[in-house]
């Protein structure tokens, strides 16, 4: 053991950081938002609002429009109208108004990353380098498809759905949005999007950065609510596409609830990604991408690495590592740009979090958590892992959607296959080996529509992005997501 | 002196072996002068377990062998379909075609698995993508199949639906259990001795005969099914099987298309029953020059 002490990571340097906030006076939000229906910001027929927090403060930002039935059937009749226009328009020039919503959000980025990270919780470095940026490219990339979907798909010409209704998750609201929007509209469909209830902000100023473009009128609708405003939208028979994100339990209750429609649907669900480090992995790279991997937006990722798999020969080394680099994050107000972990994106989620880890004790596995305080006030979570985690424990089988991570070891590569696959889910993976041959008998062999090997949590609007299994179906991002928005 | 003629006693096709079917049931097919032709497996909720299992078993073996090994093995069973050629066709005049319709059926039979035969090595170069990441990593997507899948295969047509429906579904490399036409289930007997001859493993397809109503809720509720295909036009039946189908989350594809006709030759239908795959790696880089694609 004498050995493992002397490579130690040295705490006692200057690791004292002077608090560096982002500044947030430049950015403006309303004290109340409309629903986005036609063009413009109109009152809920519902005559409903409900407030939007900041979970870091838990302080109110915002009251939001709820809308009801009558409002989704209001913006729907606006995307339906607006849909013959659009869909005629040259491709050339749908493009164009694509790629004018990519620019406007590029001059934005800074507004929108600092109100992402207030009404989210995320750390501010994330939604700045991470979230923006990457909607932004998002529309970017596919403005460029509008004119060329006939090369997308040999020997077909491809048709627009019609209106597509699209329901986003809280942990990526503005990314998601742009997942859903950008190929919906290169492919020549209109869309009525609602974002998630607690995280409704940033769909609300692409709003205004919509109006601002000129967009048609009715192509791009935004209306805000929970999940009853879902299933408005979910149920609307004038509604030709379904697209959602989120978990796999309302996945299957959508994919139930429109079994006697030709609507058509994609899913992109839960995920319990087994994140596999083998003996001759380059380590220190690999506890890198573990750490990426499960507290990257404080583990509110679908596709986060939330097994780990380590080589019973390198175990204690890599779990020491880990340890030690748990001790080096920073977790706390997600406005400082030093922040690595921010805050747990609401209440509810919270205590479904410690809740899983009680479950987690009581399984008998063994956790450890990072001994660093966190803030009195807001919503926050230590990071978390449970060493001796075994296949049949809940931590291991279910998706916790938070900064917690199960451990297990392997011995065999045909074991930990077995293990990585043997569960519902089947969205990513992560392979840590410097052995070529093996990396590829491992990506063939996981049941995962991702695997990123020697890296984790790596994104791009290139990148096709989606699940097997109880995943979801359908694909999001690069050529093969725009097959969501065609008839081929 | 008149010869007694041998009658064939059909039985289903489960992993390769032809039971009959474990429920003892039995319905008897009867010609338009109301003769009764033979007496077809009625079969149970039970042998479409049985033959999940054998999909499900023969799923990772068939998925691995070549690309090119399995454009031979579809290509054989064009050959022993071609050399049978004039069995179907009575069988099919048997069920009521005319003699020339039964032709025209048994040919584009052939040549439909011939066409698919082609598409084995090559829709995954067709339908792949390395993708341009602004990152330095190398990012490549590519179909791999999406696994068992259970079909209910055209009902008016005795041998081409049943091509038509298992030729895409194993050119990608999945496994199936497949329920024949009830009102003509004659040539998918005689289909499965083809496949049982022509170097495919067993249990990558498993056909069963009997009522689409009774087992098509038990096909489309079974938990490890991945996906369904379904060419019929009940509008009940496709409102239960996509309802059960969200149970895990399986894919479900209706077909409309009159079978004949030659849109059913297109490798959408074997990407459909495929799952995209994105891989990444990081590029190496030396110095502070990028790598990238």
């Amino acid at each position: 053991m004498s050995t493992t002490k002397e490579i130690k990571l040295n705490f006692n340097a200057a690791w004292e950081l002077a608090p560096a906030p982002e500044d947030t006076s430049h950015i403006s939000i309303k004290s109340q938002y409309d629903l986005f229906i036609n063009g413009e910001f109109v009152k809920p027929e519902s005559k409903k609002y409900f407030a939007t927090y900041n979970p870091a403060t838990e302080v109110k930002i915002a009251d939001v429009a709820e809308a009801n039935e009558k409002d989704v059937d209001k913006a729907v009749k606006a995307a339906r109208a607006a849909f013959g226009k659009w869909s005629k328009l040259s491709g050339k020039e749908r493009g164009k108004y694509i790629y004018r919503i990519a620019r406007l959000m590029q001059e934005r980025a800074r507004e929108f990353a600092v109100i992402e990270t207030m009404d989210g919780g995320k750390p501010i470095r994330e939604s700045r380098d991470i979230d923006v940026p990457l909607a932004a490219n998002h529309f970017f990339y596919y403005a460029g498809w509008a004119d060329k979907l006939e090369y997308a798909f040999p020997n077909r010409k491809p048709k627009p759905l019609g209106v597509a209704g699209q329901i986003i998750p809280w942990n990526f609201p503005l990314l998601m949005a742009a997942w859903k929007i950008a190929p919906a509209l290169a492919a020549g469909n209109t869309v009525v999007l609602k974002p998630a209830e607690t995280t409704p902000l940033t769909a609300l100023k692409l709003a205004e950065l919509i109006r601002d473009s000129g967009l048609p009128k009715g192509v791009v609708n935004i209306v805000t609510g929970a999940g009853k405003t879902g299933a408005a939208i979910v149920n609307h028979p004038d509604i030709n596409k379904i697209a959602f994100t989120g978990s796999t339990d309302v996945g299957k209750i959508i994919q139930k609830a429109i079994a006697g429609t030709d609507k058509k649907l994609t899913l992109e669900l839960g995920g319990k990604a087994a994140n596999i480090i083998f003996e001759d992995a380059p380590l220190d790279q690999a506890v890198e991408g573990v750490i990426n991997g499960i507290f990257f937006n404080q583990g509110h990722v679908c596709c986060a690495g939330s097994r780990l798999f380590v080589h019973e020969s390198v175990a204690d080394l890599v779990i020491r590592k880990l340890k030690d680099r748990m001790e080096t994050l920073r977790i706390g107000d997600p406005m400082d740009k030093n922040t690595d972990v921010g805050a747990i994106n609401s209440k509810e989620q919270l205590t479904k979090i410690n809740e899983y880890i009680t479950i987690g004790k009581n399984e008998g596995a063994e956790i450890y958590q990072s001994s660093c305080n966190i803030p009195k006030k807001g919503f926050f979570c230590k990071p978390t892992i449970f060493l001796n985690a075994s296949q049949s424990h809940r931590i291991v089988q279910e998706e916790i959607f938070g900064p917690v991570l199960a451990v297990q070891t392997f011995r065999t590569i045909e074991e930990v296959i077995e293990k990585a696959n043997n569960i519902p889910y089947g969205l990513s993976a992560g392979v840590w080996t410097d052995k070529g041959s093996k990396i590829f008998n491992l990506t063939t062999k996981l049941k995962a529509g991702v695997v990123w090997a020697n890296t984790y949590n790596k994104f791009d609007p290139v990148s096709p992005f989606g699940g097997f299994k109880e995943s979801g179906f359908g694909r999001e991002g690069g050529l093969h997501g725009l097959a969501a928005y065609l008839n081929i | 002196m008149e010869r007694l003629e041998i009658q064939k006693t059909y039985k289903i096709f489960i992993g390769g072996q032809f039971p009959r079917t474990e429920s003892g049931r039995y319905y008897s097919l009867k010609n338009k002068k109301g003769e009764v032709l033979a007496n077809i497996c009625q079969s149970s909720r039970k042998d479409f377990r049985n033959a999940e299992v054998a999909a499900r078993s023969a799923q990772s073996g068939w998925s691995s062998r070549a690309a090119f090994n399995r454009a031979q093995i579809l290509y054989r069973v064009a050959e022993i379909l071609e050399g049978r050629k004039d069995q179907f066709i009575s069988e099919l005049i048997v069920q009521g075609s005319s003699s020339a319709a039964a032709r025209v059926e048994v040919e584009m039979a052939i040549d439909r698995m011939v066409y698919y035969s082609g598409w084995c090595d090559k829709f995954q170069q067709v339908f792949s993508a390395v993708n341009p990441v602004a990152s330095s990593h190398f990012n490549f997507s590519v179909p791999e199949p999406t696994g068992v899948v259970a079909v209910i295969a055209d009902e008016k047509s005795s041998l081409l639906g049943l091509v038509t429906a298992i030729a895409p579904i194993i050119a990608g490399g999945n496994t199936c259990v497949v329920l024949a036409s009830e009102s003509k289930p004659l040539c998918a007997v005689t289909f499965s001795e083809v496949l049982n001859t022509s170097d495919l493993p067993g249990g990558v397809v498993n056909i069963i005969t009997g009522s689409a109503q009774e087992l098509h809720t038990h096909f489309s509720s079974h938990m490890d099914v991945n996906a369904m295909v379904y060419y019929r036009d009940d509008k009940a039946q496709i409102k239960t099987i996509k309802e059960n189908a969200a149970l895990n989350v399986k894919r479900v594809f209706v077909y409309k298309e009159n079978i004949f006709s030659e849109d059913h030759a297109n490798p959408y239908y074997i990407t459909d029953l495929q799952e995209i795959k994105t891989t990444w790696h990081p590029i190496e880089n030396i110095g502070s020059a990028k790598a990238g694609y």
